[in-house]
Protein backbone atom coordinates (compact mmCIF):
# COMPACT_ATOMS: atom_id res chain seq x y z
CA UNK A 1 0.00 0.00 0.00
CA UNK A 2 2.85 2.41 0.79
CA UNK A 3 3.85 2.47 -2.91
CA UNK A 4 0.49 3.96 -3.82
CA UNK A 5 0.55 7.18 -1.82
CA UNK A 6 -1.03 9.16 -4.64
CA UNK A 7 -4.25 7.27 -4.26
CA UNK A 8 -5.27 9.60 -1.47
CA UNK A 9 -5.15 12.52 -3.93
CA UNK A 10 -7.64 10.86 -6.25
CA UNK A 11 -9.98 10.49 -3.34
CA UNK A 12 -9.77 14.07 -2.16
CA UNK A 13 -13.24 15.47 -1.85
CA UNK A 14 -14.85 12.07 -2.11
CA UNK A 15 -17.38 11.26 0.60
CA UNK A 16 -15.98 9.65 3.70
CA UNK A 17 -16.39 5.88 3.56
CA UNK A 18 -19.32 5.05 5.82
CA UNK A 19 -17.38 2.22 7.45
CA UNK A 20 -20.26 0.00 6.50
CA UNK A 21 -19.76 -2.67 3.92
CA UNK A 22 -22.05 -2.74 0.97
CA UNK A 23 -24.76 -5.29 1.74
CA UNK A 24 -23.88 -7.10 -1.46
CA UNK A 25 -20.26 -7.64 -0.48
CA UNK A 26 -19.66 -11.34 -0.03
CA UNK A 27 -18.53 -11.83 3.59
CA UNK A 28 -16.50 -14.85 2.57
CA UNK A 29 -14.60 -13.74 -0.55
CA UNK A 30 -15.23 -9.95 -0.57
CA UNK A 31 -16.63 -9.96 -4.11
CA UNK A 32 -19.11 -7.17 -4.89
CA UNK A 33 -22.37 -7.60 -6.72
CA UNK A 34 -25.30 -5.56 -7.92
CA UNK A 35 -28.77 -6.65 -6.84
CA UNK A 36 -29.67 -7.88 -10.32
CA UNK A 37 -26.51 -10.00 -10.50
CA UNK A 38 -27.43 -11.73 -7.26
CA UNK A 39 -31.06 -12.05 -8.32
CA UNK A 40 -29.84 -14.05 -11.28
CA UNK A 41 -27.84 -16.44 -9.08
CA UNK A 42 -30.55 -16.87 -6.39
CA UNK A 43 -28.44 -14.70 -4.06
CA UNK A 44 -25.56 -17.15 -4.04
CA UNK A 45 -22.04 -15.78 -4.60
CA UNK A 46 -20.99 -17.08 -8.04
CA UNK A 47 -17.36 -16.93 -6.94
CA UNK A 48 -17.33 -18.84 -3.64
CA UNK A 49 -20.85 -20.21 -3.17
CA UNK A 50 -21.71 -18.13 -0.10
CA UNK A 51 -25.49 -18.01 0.43
CA UNK A 52 -26.66 -14.44 1.02
CA UNK A 53 -29.86 -14.00 3.02
CA UNK A 54 -32.81 -14.20 0.66
CA UNK A 55 -35.86 -11.96 1.03
CA UNK A 56 -39.24 -13.67 1.23
CA UNK A 57 -40.40 -12.37 -2.17
CA UNK A 58 -37.22 -13.50 -3.91
CA UNK A 59 -37.48 -16.88 -2.20
CA UNK A 60 -41.04 -17.33 -3.38
CA UNK A 61 -40.02 -16.37 -6.91
CA UNK A 62 -37.24 -18.98 -6.73
CA UNK A 63 -39.65 -21.73 -5.68
CA UNK A 64 -43.07 -21.09 -7.20
CA UNK A 65 -43.75 -21.62 -10.90
CA UNK A 66 -44.09 -18.23 -12.58
CA UNK A 67 -47.46 -16.63 -11.94
CA UNK A 68 -48.79 -19.35 -9.64
CA UNK A 69 -48.28 -17.70 -6.26
CA UNK A 70 -51.42 -16.37 -4.69
CA UNK A 71 -50.79 -14.69 -1.35
CA UNK A 72 -53.06 -15.24 1.66
CA UNK A 73 -53.62 -13.48 4.97
CA UNK A 74 -52.07 -10.26 3.65
CA UNK A 75 -53.94 -8.19 6.23
CA UNK A 76 -52.56 -9.88 9.36
CA UNK A 77 -50.44 -7.38 11.30
CA UNK A 78 -48.77 -7.35 14.69
CA UNK A 79 -50.28 -5.40 17.53
CA UNK A 80 -48.54 -4.15 20.64
CA UNK A 81 -50.40 -5.86 23.49
CA UNK A 82 -47.86 -4.89 26.16
CA UNK A 83 -47.19 -1.34 24.90
CA UNK A 84 -43.64 -2.58 24.91
CA UNK A 85 -40.91 0.00 25.18
CA UNK A 86 -37.21 -0.78 25.42
CA UNK A 87 -34.94 1.89 24.02
CA UNK A 88 -37.57 2.43 21.34
CA UNK A 89 -41.29 1.61 21.27
CA UNK A 90 -42.22 -1.68 19.62
CA UNK A 91 -44.87 0.08 17.52
CA UNK A 92 -42.09 2.22 16.03
CA UNK A 93 -39.92 -0.78 15.29
CA UNK A 94 -42.84 -2.43 13.52
CA UNK A 95 -43.57 0.60 11.36
CA UNK A 96 -39.90 0.87 10.47
CA UNK A 97 -39.67 -2.82 9.55
CA UNK A 98 -42.71 -2.52 7.31
CA UNK A 99 -41.22 0.49 5.53
CA UNK A 100 -37.83 -1.16 5.15
CA UNK A 101 -39.05 -4.51 3.86
CA UNK A 102 -42.35 -3.68 2.20
CA UNK A 103 -43.79 -6.63 4.11
CA UNK A 104 -46.57 -6.58 6.69
CA UNK A 105 -44.85 -9.22 8.81
CA UNK A 106 -41.85 -11.55 8.96
CA UNK A 107 -43.73 -14.31 7.13
CA UNK A 108 -45.49 -14.47 3.76
CA UNK A 109 -47.95 -17.29 3.07
CA UNK A 110 -49.92 -18.38 0.05
CA UNK A 111 -50.76 -21.02 -2.51
CA UNK A 112 -48.34 -21.97 -5.26
CA UNK A 113 -47.34 -24.66 -7.74
CA UNK A 114 -43.83 -26.15 -7.77
CA UNK A 115 -43.05 -27.85 -11.08
CA UNK A 116 -46.83 -27.94 -11.54
CA UNK A 117 -47.56 -29.71 -8.21
CA UNK A 118 -49.72 -27.53 -5.95
CA UNK A 119 -48.64 -26.76 -2.39
CA UNK A 120 -48.90 -24.12 0.30
CA UNK A 121 -45.89 -21.88 1.01
CA UNK A 122 -44.96 -20.20 4.32
CA UNK A 123 -41.79 -18.18 3.85
CA UNK A 124 -40.00 -16.15 6.51
CA UNK A 125 -37.98 -12.97 5.98
CA UNK A 126 -35.05 -12.22 8.27
CA UNK A 127 -34.98 -8.53 7.34
CA UNK A 128 -38.30 -7.99 9.16
CA UNK A 129 -37.17 -7.71 12.81
CA UNK A 130 -34.79 -10.64 12.53
CA UNK A 131 -37.56 -12.93 11.31
CA UNK A 132 -38.81 -13.03 14.87
CA UNK A 133 -42.04 -14.86 15.60
CA UNK A 134 -44.78 -12.87 17.30
CA UNK A 135 -48.54 -13.30 17.26
CA UNK A 136 -48.89 -12.31 13.60
CA UNK A 137 -46.27 -14.79 12.37
CA UNK A 138 -47.85 -17.52 14.50
CA UNK A 139 -51.28 -16.72 13.09
CA UNK A 140 -50.05 -16.66 9.49
CA UNK A 141 -48.29 -19.99 9.89
CA UNK A 142 -51.38 -21.42 11.55
CA UNK A 143 -53.55 -20.26 8.62
CA UNK A 144 -51.08 -21.73 6.15
CA UNK A 145 -51.54 -25.12 7.88
CA UNK A 146 -55.31 -24.79 7.57
CA UNK A 147 -55.15 -23.73 3.95
CA UNK A 148 -52.90 -26.71 3.14
CA UNK A 149 -55.22 -29.09 5.03
CA UNK A 150 -58.34 -27.76 3.30
CA UNK A 151 -56.84 -28.18 -0.15
CA UNK A 152 -55.15 -31.49 0.71
CA UNK A 153 -51.70 -30.25 -0.33
CA UNK A 154 -48.37 -30.30 1.52
CA UNK A 155 -47.06 -27.21 3.30
CA UNK A 156 -43.54 -26.04 2.47
CA UNK A 157 -42.10 -23.77 5.15
CA UNK A 158 -38.89 -21.81 4.58
CA UNK A 159 -37.56 -20.60 7.92
CA UNK A 160 -35.11 -17.88 8.90
CA UNK A 161 -35.57 -16.47 12.35
CA UNK A 162 -33.79 -15.38 15.49
CA UNK A 163 -36.63 -16.88 17.55
CA UNK A 164 -39.64 -15.57 19.42
CA UNK A 165 -40.27 -11.81 19.36
CA UNK A 166 -39.38 -10.55 22.83
CA UNK A 167 -41.45 -7.39 22.41
CA UNK A 168 -44.63 -9.47 22.65
CA UNK A 169 -43.53 -11.08 25.91
CA UNK A 170 -45.23 -14.31 26.90
CA UNK A 171 -47.56 -14.18 23.87
CA UNK A 172 -44.57 -14.70 21.60
CA UNK A 173 -43.60 -17.80 23.60
CA UNK A 174 -47.16 -19.03 23.14
CA UNK A 175 -46.59 -19.08 19.39
CA UNK A 176 -44.48 -22.22 19.96
CA UNK A 177 -47.40 -24.34 21.22
CA UNK A 178 -49.72 -22.52 18.79
CA UNK A 179 -47.73 -23.37 15.66
CA UNK A 180 -47.11 -26.93 16.92
CA UNK A 181 -50.88 -27.44 17.39
CA UNK A 182 -51.47 -26.10 13.87
CA UNK A 183 -48.91 -28.57 12.44
CA UNK A 184 -50.55 -31.46 14.29
CA UNK A 185 -53.98 -30.45 12.97
CA UNK A 186 -52.49 -30.45 9.47
CA UNK A 187 -50.92 -33.87 9.99
CA UNK A 188 -54.17 -35.30 11.39
CA UNK A 189 -55.87 -34.09 8.22
CA UNK A 190 -53.37 -36.16 6.22
CA UNK A 191 -51.14 -33.24 5.25
CA UNK A 192 -47.36 -33.17 5.09
CA UNK A 193 -44.91 -30.50 6.21
CA UNK A 194 -41.59 -29.94 4.48
CA UNK A 195 -39.23 -27.49 6.16
CA UNK A 196 -36.33 -25.73 4.53
CA UNK A 197 -34.10 -24.05 7.09
CA UNK A 198 -32.18 -21.03 5.89
CA UNK A 199 -29.58 -19.15 7.92
CA UNK A 200 -30.35 -18.66 10.78
CA UNK A 201 -33.13 -20.83 12.18
CA UNK A 202 -32.75 -20.62 15.93
CA UNK A 203 -34.51 -20.63 19.31
CA UNK A 204 -38.31 -20.51 19.26
CA UNK A 205 -38.75 -21.35 15.60
CA UNK A 206 -36.31 -24.28 15.75
CA UNK A 207 -37.99 -25.46 18.97
CA UNK A 208 -41.43 -25.48 17.34
CA UNK A 209 -42.79 -25.97 13.82
CA UNK A 210 -39.47 -25.87 11.93
CA UNK A 211 -38.24 -29.09 13.52
CA UNK A 212 -41.54 -30.88 12.95
CA UNK A 213 -41.26 -31.25 9.18
CA UNK A 214 -41.90 -34.73 7.81
CA UNK A 215 -38.81 -33.89 5.82
CA UNK A 216 -36.37 -31.29 7.11
CA UNK A 217 -33.60 -29.85 4.96
CA UNK A 218 -31.28 -26.88 5.32
CA UNK A 219 -29.07 -24.62 3.26
CA UNK A 220 -25.27 -24.84 3.54
CA UNK A 221 -23.75 -23.03 6.53
CA UNK A 222 -27.12 -22.20 8.03
CA UNK A 223 -26.96 -21.77 11.80
CA UNK A 224 -29.60 -23.94 13.41
CA UNK A 225 -29.21 -24.01 17.15
CA UNK A 226 -31.62 -23.52 20.04
CA UNK A 227 -29.20 -21.18 21.81
CA UNK A 228 -26.89 -18.94 19.81
CA UNK A 229 -23.11 -19.51 19.85
CA UNK A 230 -22.51 -16.39 21.96
CA UNK A 231 -24.97 -17.48 24.66
CA UNK A 232 -23.52 -20.99 24.73
CA UNK A 233 -19.98 -19.62 24.93
CA UNK A 234 -20.85 -17.22 27.75
CA UNK A 235 -22.81 -19.81 29.72
CA UNK A 236 -20.43 -22.71 29.45
CA UNK A 237 -17.05 -21.00 28.86
CA UNK A 238 -16.33 -23.93 26.58
CA UNK A 239 -14.48 -23.50 23.32
CA UNK A 240 -17.08 -24.10 20.65
CA UNK A 241 -16.38 -26.35 17.69
CA UNK A 242 -15.78 -24.34 14.49
CA UNK A 243 -18.92 -25.72 12.90
CA UNK A 244 -21.06 -25.23 16.02
CA UNK A 245 -24.76 -25.40 15.19
CA UNK A 246 -24.20 -25.24 11.43
CA UNK A 247 -26.31 -27.27 9.05
CA UNK A 248 -23.46 -29.57 8.01
CA UNK A 249 -22.77 -30.61 11.59
CA UNK A 250 -26.49 -31.02 12.21
CA UNK A 251 -26.69 -33.27 9.16
CA UNK A 252 -23.79 -35.35 10.46
CA UNK A 253 -25.49 -35.61 13.86
CA UNK A 254 -28.72 -36.88 12.33
CA UNK A 255 -30.96 -33.84 12.71
CA UNK A 256 -31.51 -33.21 8.99
CA UNK A 257 -32.51 -35.15 5.90
CA UNK A 258 -30.27 -33.14 3.58
CA UNK A 259 -28.15 -30.03 3.21
CA UNK A 260 -28.71 -28.61 -0.24
CA UNK A 261 -27.35 -25.60 -2.12
CA UNK A 262 -30.09 -23.15 -2.99
CA UNK A 263 -30.39 -24.00 -6.67
CA UNK A 264 -31.11 -27.66 -5.81
CA UNK A 265 -33.90 -26.88 -3.35
CA UNK A 266 -36.75 -26.38 -5.82
CA UNK A 267 -36.20 -29.66 -7.72
CA UNK A 268 -35.76 -31.55 -4.44
CA UNK A 269 -38.93 -30.12 -2.88
CA UNK A 270 -40.88 -30.63 -6.12
CA UNK A 271 -39.83 -34.29 -6.18
CA UNK A 272 -41.07 -34.67 -2.59
CA UNK A 273 -44.35 -32.96 -3.42
CA UNK A 274 -44.93 -35.46 -6.23
CA UNK A 275 -44.15 -38.32 -3.82
CA UNK A 276 -46.54 -36.99 -1.21
CA UNK A 277 -49.41 -36.35 -3.60
CA UNK A 278 -51.88 -39.20 -3.72
CA UNK A 279 -51.40 -41.57 -6.64
CA UNK A 280 -53.46 -40.57 -9.62
CA UNK A 281 -53.81 -36.92 -8.51
CA UNK B 1 -47.36 2.82 31.65
CA UNK B 2 -50.48 1.60 33.41
CA UNK B 3 -51.73 5.16 33.59
CA UNK B 4 -51.28 5.68 29.85
CA UNK B 5 -53.25 2.55 29.30
CA UNK B 6 -55.87 3.70 31.73
CA UNK B 7 -56.23 7.05 30.01
CA UNK B 8 -56.69 5.39 26.66
CA UNK B 9 -59.32 3.06 28.08
CA UNK B 10 -61.16 5.97 29.66
CA UNK B 11 -61.16 7.79 26.33
CA UNK B 12 -62.57 4.77 24.54
CA UNK B 13 -65.10 4.33 27.28
CA UNK B 14 -66.26 7.94 26.95
CA UNK B 15 -66.59 7.55 23.16
CA UNK B 16 -68.53 4.33 23.53
CA UNK B 17 -70.87 5.88 26.10
CA UNK B 18 -71.87 8.46 23.47
CA UNK B 19 -72.37 5.82 20.82
CA UNK B 20 -74.44 3.66 23.11
CA UNK B 21 -77.17 6.30 23.06
CA UNK B 22 -77.97 4.81 19.69
CA UNK B 23 -78.41 1.45 21.32
CA UNK B 24 -76.87 -1.85 20.25
CA UNK B 25 -75.99 -4.89 22.33
CA UNK B 26 -72.45 -5.17 21.01
CA UNK B 27 -71.58 -1.74 22.22
CA UNK B 28 -72.89 -2.33 25.69
CA UNK B 29 -70.99 -5.61 25.95
CA UNK B 30 -67.88 -3.71 24.92
CA UNK B 31 -68.63 -1.11 27.57
CA UNK B 32 -68.89 -3.74 30.24
CA UNK B 33 -65.62 -5.27 29.14
CA UNK B 34 -63.86 -1.92 29.31
CA UNK B 35 -65.28 -1.15 32.72
CA UNK B 36 -64.10 -4.51 34.01
CA UNK B 37 -60.65 -3.83 32.62
CA UNK B 38 -60.58 -0.44 34.30
CA UNK B 39 -61.51 -2.01 37.61
CA UNK B 40 -58.67 -4.50 37.14
CA UNK B 41 -56.16 -1.77 36.39
CA UNK B 42 -56.81 -0.23 39.77
CA UNK B 43 -55.33 -3.38 41.28
CA UNK B 44 -52.87 -4.09 38.48
CA UNK B 45 -49.37 -5.20 39.40
CA UNK B 46 -46.93 -2.31 39.51
CA UNK B 47 -43.36 -2.61 38.23
CA UNK B 48 -42.28 -3.23 41.81
CA UNK B 49 -44.82 -6.05 42.22
CA UNK B 50 -43.55 -7.62 39.01
CA UNK B 51 -39.96 -7.55 40.21
CA UNK B 52 -41.04 -8.98 43.53
CA UNK B 53 -42.58 -11.91 41.65
CA UNK B 54 -39.29 -12.44 39.83
CA UNK B 55 -37.45 -12.55 43.15
CA UNK B 56 -39.99 -14.80 44.86
CA UNK B 57 -40.14 -17.15 41.87
CA UNK B 58 -36.37 -17.63 42.23
CA UNK B 59 -36.28 -17.64 46.04
CA UNK B 60 -33.73 -20.12 47.43
CA UNK B 61 -36.30 -21.62 49.78
CA UNK B 62 -39.16 -21.85 47.30
CA UNK B 63 -40.70 -25.34 47.21
CA UNK B 64 -39.57 -27.35 44.18
CA UNK B 65 -41.26 -30.19 42.32
CA UNK B 66 -40.17 -32.96 44.70
CA UNK B 67 -41.32 -30.90 47.71
CA UNK B 68 -44.82 -30.94 46.24
CA UNK B 69 -44.54 -34.61 45.26
CA UNK B 70 -43.74 -35.50 48.87
CA UNK B 71 -46.77 -33.59 50.11
CA UNK B 72 -49.33 -34.42 47.44
CA UNK B 73 -48.62 -37.92 46.11
CA UNK B 74 -48.73 -41.35 47.75
CA UNK B 75 -46.73 -44.35 46.55
CA UNK B 76 -44.42 -42.14 44.45
CA UNK B 77 -42.11 -44.09 42.18
CA UNK B 78 -39.58 -41.99 40.34
CA UNK B 79 -38.63 -43.26 36.90
CA UNK B 80 -35.18 -42.61 35.53
CA UNK B 81 -33.46 -42.28 32.20
CA UNK B 82 -34.44 -41.47 28.65
CA UNK B 83 -33.73 -45.02 27.37
CA UNK B 84 -31.28 -43.53 24.89
CA UNK B 85 -28.39 -41.89 26.61
CA UNK B 86 -28.72 -40.60 30.17
CA UNK B 87 -30.77 -39.69 33.20
CA UNK B 88 -31.10 -35.92 33.35
CA UNK B 89 -31.60 -34.82 36.96
CA UNK B 90 -32.96 -31.40 35.95
CA UNK B 91 -36.28 -33.10 35.17
CA UNK B 92 -37.98 -35.65 37.42
CA UNK B 93 -40.73 -37.96 36.25
CA UNK B 94 -42.67 -40.77 37.80
CA UNK B 95 -45.93 -42.30 38.89
CA UNK B 96 -47.84 -41.73 42.07
CA UNK B 97 -51.28 -41.67 43.55
CA UNK B 98 -53.14 -38.39 43.80
CA UNK B 99 -56.49 -38.61 45.62
CA UNK B 100 -56.36 -42.37 45.30
CA UNK B 101 -55.88 -42.36 41.51
CA UNK B 102 -52.66 -43.06 39.63
CA UNK B 103 -51.20 -40.09 37.79
CA UNK B 104 -47.92 -39.43 36.03
CA UNK B 105 -46.02 -36.38 37.17
CA UNK B 106 -43.24 -34.60 35.31
CA UNK B 107 -41.45 -31.53 36.57
CA UNK B 108 -38.28 -29.51 36.46
CA UNK B 109 -36.22 -29.93 39.60
CA UNK B 110 -33.77 -27.46 41.10
CA UNK B 111 -31.28 -28.26 43.83
CA UNK B 112 -31.24 -26.95 47.37
CA UNK B 113 -27.53 -26.86 48.33
CA UNK B 114 -24.68 -26.14 45.94
CA UNK B 115 -23.84 -29.78 45.26
CA UNK B 116 -27.47 -30.62 44.61
CA UNK B 117 -27.87 -27.54 42.44
CA UNK B 118 -25.01 -28.57 40.22
CA UNK B 119 -26.37 -32.11 40.03
CA UNK B 120 -29.74 -30.70 38.94
CA UNK B 121 -28.01 -28.22 36.63
CA UNK B 122 -30.04 -25.39 38.24
CA UNK B 123 -33.20 -26.81 36.69
CA UNK B 124 -31.91 -26.42 33.12
CA UNK B 125 -32.50 -29.66 31.29
CA UNK B 126 -30.70 -31.21 28.34
CA UNK B 127 -32.61 -33.01 25.55
CA UNK B 128 -32.24 -36.18 27.63
CA UNK B 129 -34.50 -34.68 30.29
CA UNK B 130 -37.23 -33.85 27.78
CA UNK B 131 -36.92 -37.33 26.29
CA UNK B 132 -37.47 -38.79 29.75
CA UNK B 133 -40.51 -36.54 30.15
CA UNK B 134 -41.89 -37.73 26.81
CA UNK B 135 -41.29 -41.37 27.62
CA UNK B 136 -43.23 -41.09 30.87
CA UNK B 137 -46.08 -39.15 29.24
CA UNK B 138 -46.38 -41.88 26.60
CA UNK B 139 -46.46 -44.49 29.33
CA UNK B 140 -49.23 -42.54 31.07
CA UNK B 141 -51.23 -42.32 27.87
CA UNK B 142 -51.02 -46.06 27.30
CA UNK B 143 -52.42 -46.70 30.78
CA UNK B 144 -54.92 -43.84 30.77
CA UNK B 145 -53.26 -42.00 33.67
CA UNK B 146 -53.71 -38.21 33.72
CA UNK B 147 -50.47 -36.20 33.47
CA UNK B 148 -49.53 -33.34 35.79
CA UNK B 149 -46.49 -31.23 34.91
CA UNK B 150 -44.80 -28.72 37.20
CA UNK B 151 -42.71 -26.06 35.47
CA UNK B 152 -39.71 -24.49 37.19
CA UNK B 153 -36.77 -23.77 34.92
CA UNK B 154 -34.70 -20.76 33.91
CA UNK B 155 -34.69 -22.33 30.44
CA UNK B 156 -33.46 -25.36 28.51
CA UNK B 157 -29.68 -25.68 28.87
CA UNK B 158 -27.61 -23.80 26.28
CA UNK B 159 -24.58 -26.09 25.99
CA UNK B 160 -22.56 -27.64 23.18
CA UNK B 161 -23.63 -31.21 23.99
CA UNK B 162 -27.25 -30.13 24.44
CA UNK B 163 -27.19 -28.59 20.96
CA UNK B 164 -25.47 -31.59 19.42
CA UNK B 165 -28.07 -33.87 20.95
CA UNK B 166 -30.82 -31.80 19.35
CA UNK B 167 -32.14 -29.39 21.98
CA UNK B 168 -34.35 -27.45 19.54
CA UNK B 169 -35.83 -30.50 17.85
CA UNK B 170 -36.41 -32.26 21.16
CA UNK B 171 -38.31 -29.29 22.59
CA UNK B 172 -40.40 -29.20 19.41
CA UNK B 173 -41.21 -32.90 19.77
CA UNK B 174 -42.11 -32.50 23.43
CA UNK B 175 -44.61 -29.76 22.48
CA UNK B 176 -45.88 -32.05 19.74
CA UNK B 177 -46.34 -35.04 22.02
CA UNK B 178 -48.41 -32.96 24.43
CA UNK B 179 -50.54 -31.70 21.53
CA UNK B 180 -51.32 -35.34 20.69
CA UNK B 181 -51.93 -36.86 24.13
CA UNK B 182 -55.27 -38.63 24.56
CA UNK B 183 -55.38 -38.10 28.32
CA UNK B 184 -56.16 -35.14 30.59
CA UNK B 185 -53.15 -32.93 31.25
CA UNK B 186 -52.69 -30.17 33.81
CA UNK B 187 -49.68 -27.88 34.15
CA UNK B 188 -48.75 -25.52 36.93
CA UNK B 189 -45.94 -22.98 36.68
CA UNK B 190 -44.49 -23.19 40.19
CA UNK B 191 -41.43 -20.95 39.90
CA UNK B 192 -39.61 -19.84 36.79
CA UNK B 193 -41.32 -20.58 33.50
CA UNK B 194 -38.37 -19.86 31.27
CA UNK B 195 -38.93 -19.92 27.53
CA UNK B 196 -39.15 -23.01 25.28
CA UNK B 197 -37.80 -25.25 28.02
CA UNK B 198 -40.91 -24.35 30.03
CA UNK B 199 -43.58 -24.38 27.31
CA UNK B 200 -42.31 -27.77 26.04
CA UNK B 201 -43.96 -29.44 29.05
CA UNK B 202 -46.77 -26.91 29.46
CA UNK B 203 -48.99 -27.62 26.44
CA UNK B 204 -51.77 -28.88 28.68
CA UNK B 205 -55.57 -28.85 28.89
CA UNK B 206 -55.35 -26.57 31.92
CA UNK B 207 -52.46 -24.24 32.60
CA UNK B 208 -52.27 -22.94 36.16
CA UNK B 209 -49.73 -20.59 37.64
CA UNK B 210 -48.81 -19.87 41.22
CA UNK B 211 -49.32 -16.31 42.38
CA UNK B 212 -45.62 -15.48 42.55
CA UNK B 213 -44.38 -17.55 39.64
CA UNK B 214 -43.17 -16.01 36.40
CA UNK B 215 -43.68 -17.19 32.82
CA UNK B 216 -41.70 -15.53 30.08
CA UNK B 217 -40.18 -15.80 26.65
CA UNK B 218 -36.70 -14.95 27.94
CA UNK B 219 -35.14 -14.22 31.33
CA UNK B 220 -35.24 -10.56 32.40
CA UNK B 221 -31.42 -10.55 32.27
CA UNK B 222 -31.35 -12.05 28.79
CA UNK B 223 -33.91 -9.56 27.50
CA UNK B 224 -32.02 -6.65 29.06
CA UNK B 225 -28.73 -7.86 27.56
CA UNK B 226 -30.24 -7.95 24.08
CA UNK B 227 -32.53 -4.92 24.00
CA UNK B 228 -30.78 -2.60 26.46
CA UNK B 229 -27.33 -4.15 25.87
CA UNK B 230 -26.96 -4.26 29.65
CA UNK B 231 -28.00 -7.25 31.77
CA UNK B 232 -28.20 -4.87 34.74
CA UNK B 233 -31.42 -3.45 33.34
CA UNK B 234 -33.26 -6.68 34.19
CA UNK B 235 -35.79 -4.86 36.35
CA UNK B 236 -36.74 -2.56 33.47
CA UNK B 237 -36.99 -5.53 31.12
CA UNK B 238 -39.27 -7.43 33.50
CA UNK B 239 -41.51 -4.38 33.85
CA UNK B 240 -41.69 -4.17 30.05
CA UNK B 241 -42.47 -7.80 29.24
CA UNK B 242 -44.60 -8.51 32.31
CA UNK B 243 -43.94 -12.15 33.24
CA UNK B 244 -46.18 -12.13 36.35
CA UNK B 245 -49.25 -14.30 36.86
CA UNK B 246 -51.82 -11.48 36.64
CA UNK B 247 -50.62 -10.41 33.21
CA UNK B 248 -50.46 -14.01 32.01
CA UNK B 249 -54.06 -14.44 33.14
CA UNK B 250 -55.11 -11.23 31.44
CA UNK B 251 -53.55 -12.35 28.15
CA UNK B 252 -55.29 -15.74 28.33
CA UNK B 253 -51.99 -17.62 28.60
CA UNK B 254 -53.01 -19.30 31.85
CA UNK B 255 -56.44 -20.42 33.05
CA UNK B 256 -56.15 -19.64 36.74
CA UNK B 257 -53.83 -18.25 39.39
CA UNK B 258 -53.07 -20.60 42.29
CA UNK B 259 -52.84 -18.64 45.54
CA UNK B 260 -49.76 -18.90 47.76
CA UNK B 261 -49.44 -18.37 51.52
CA UNK B 262 -48.94 -14.75 52.57
CA UNK B 263 -45.36 -13.74 51.80
CA UNK B 264 -44.80 -16.48 49.22
CA UNK B 265 -44.78 -20.28 48.93
CA UNK B 266 -41.48 -20.59 50.82
CA UNK B 267 -42.98 -19.21 54.04
CA UNK B 268 -45.25 -22.23 54.42
CA UNK B 269 -44.59 -25.10 51.97
CA UNK B 270 -47.31 -27.29 53.51
CA UNK B 271 -49.95 -24.64 52.92
CA UNK B 272 -48.57 -23.94 49.44
CA UNK B 273 -48.87 -27.65 48.64
CA UNK B 274 -52.42 -27.77 50.00
CA UNK B 275 -53.45 -24.83 47.80
CA UNK B 276 -51.74 -26.35 44.77
CA UNK B 277 -53.39 -29.70 45.47
CA UNK B 278 -56.83 -28.10 45.58
CA UNK B 279 -56.26 -26.38 42.23
CA UNK B 280 -54.92 -29.55 40.57
CA UNK B 281 -57.86 -31.57 41.92
CA UNK B 282 -60.39 -29.07 40.55
CA UNK B 283 -58.73 -29.07 37.14
CA UNK B 284 -58.49 -32.87 36.93
CA UNK B 285 -62.11 -33.32 38.08
CA UNK B 286 -63.18 -30.87 35.39
CA UNK B 287 -61.36 -32.78 32.68
CA UNK B 288 -62.19 -36.31 33.73
CA UNK B 289 -65.59 -36.61 32.01
CA UNK B 290 -64.38 -35.10 28.72
CA UNK B 291 -63.86 -37.60 25.87
CA UNK B 292 -60.27 -37.87 24.67
CA UNK B 293 -60.94 -36.57 21.13
CA UNK B 294 -62.75 -33.60 22.57
CA UNK B 295 -59.93 -32.95 25.06
CA UNK B 296 -57.41 -32.85 22.24
CA UNK B 297 -59.61 -30.67 20.06
CA UNK B 298 -60.18 -28.15 22.84
CA UNK B 299 -56.51 -28.18 23.87
CA UNK B 300 -55.34 -27.37 20.38
CA UNK B 301 -58.07 -24.77 19.87
CA UNK B 302 -57.05 -23.11 23.14
CA UNK B 303 -53.40 -22.76 22.14
CA UNK B 304 -54.23 -21.84 18.57
CA UNK B 305 -56.29 -18.90 19.84
CA UNK B 306 -53.35 -17.33 21.70
CA UNK B 307 -51.91 -14.11 20.34
CA UNK B 308 -52.94 -10.54 19.68
CA UNK B 309 -52.87 -9.32 16.08
CA UNK B 310 -54.79 -7.07 13.77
Amino acid sequence: MSSRIDVSIEHRGAPEPSGKKDPNTCPKCESHYRDDELDATLWVCPHCGHHFPMKARARIASLADAGTFSEEATDVRSEDPLQFFDVRPYAGRLAEAELKTGLGEAMVIGQADLETTPCELAVMDFSFMGGSMGSAVGEKFSRACDSAAERGVPLVAVTTSGGARMQEGILSLMQLPKTVCAVEDLKDAGGALITVMAHPTTAGVLASFASLGDVVIAEPNALMSFAGPRVVQQTTREKLPDDFGLSDSNFRLGHLDAVLPRREIKPYVARLLRLFSKNGD
Amino acid sequence: MATDHELRLRERLARLRNVSLLGGARVSAELEKLERQLARIAEEATDEDIWQSVELARHDDRPYTLDYVARLLDDWVELHGDRVRADDHAIVAGLGRFDGKTIALVGHQKGRDIKDRIDRNFGSAHPEGYRKAMRVMELAERHDFPVVTLVDTPGAYPGVAAEQHGQGGTLARSHKLMARLDIPTVTCIIGEGGSGGASAIALADRVLMQENAIYSVISPEGCAAILWRDAGEAKKAAAAFKPDALHCLELGVIDAVVPEPEGGAHTDPDEAARLLGTALREALDDLEPVASDELKRRRRARFRSLGVFA
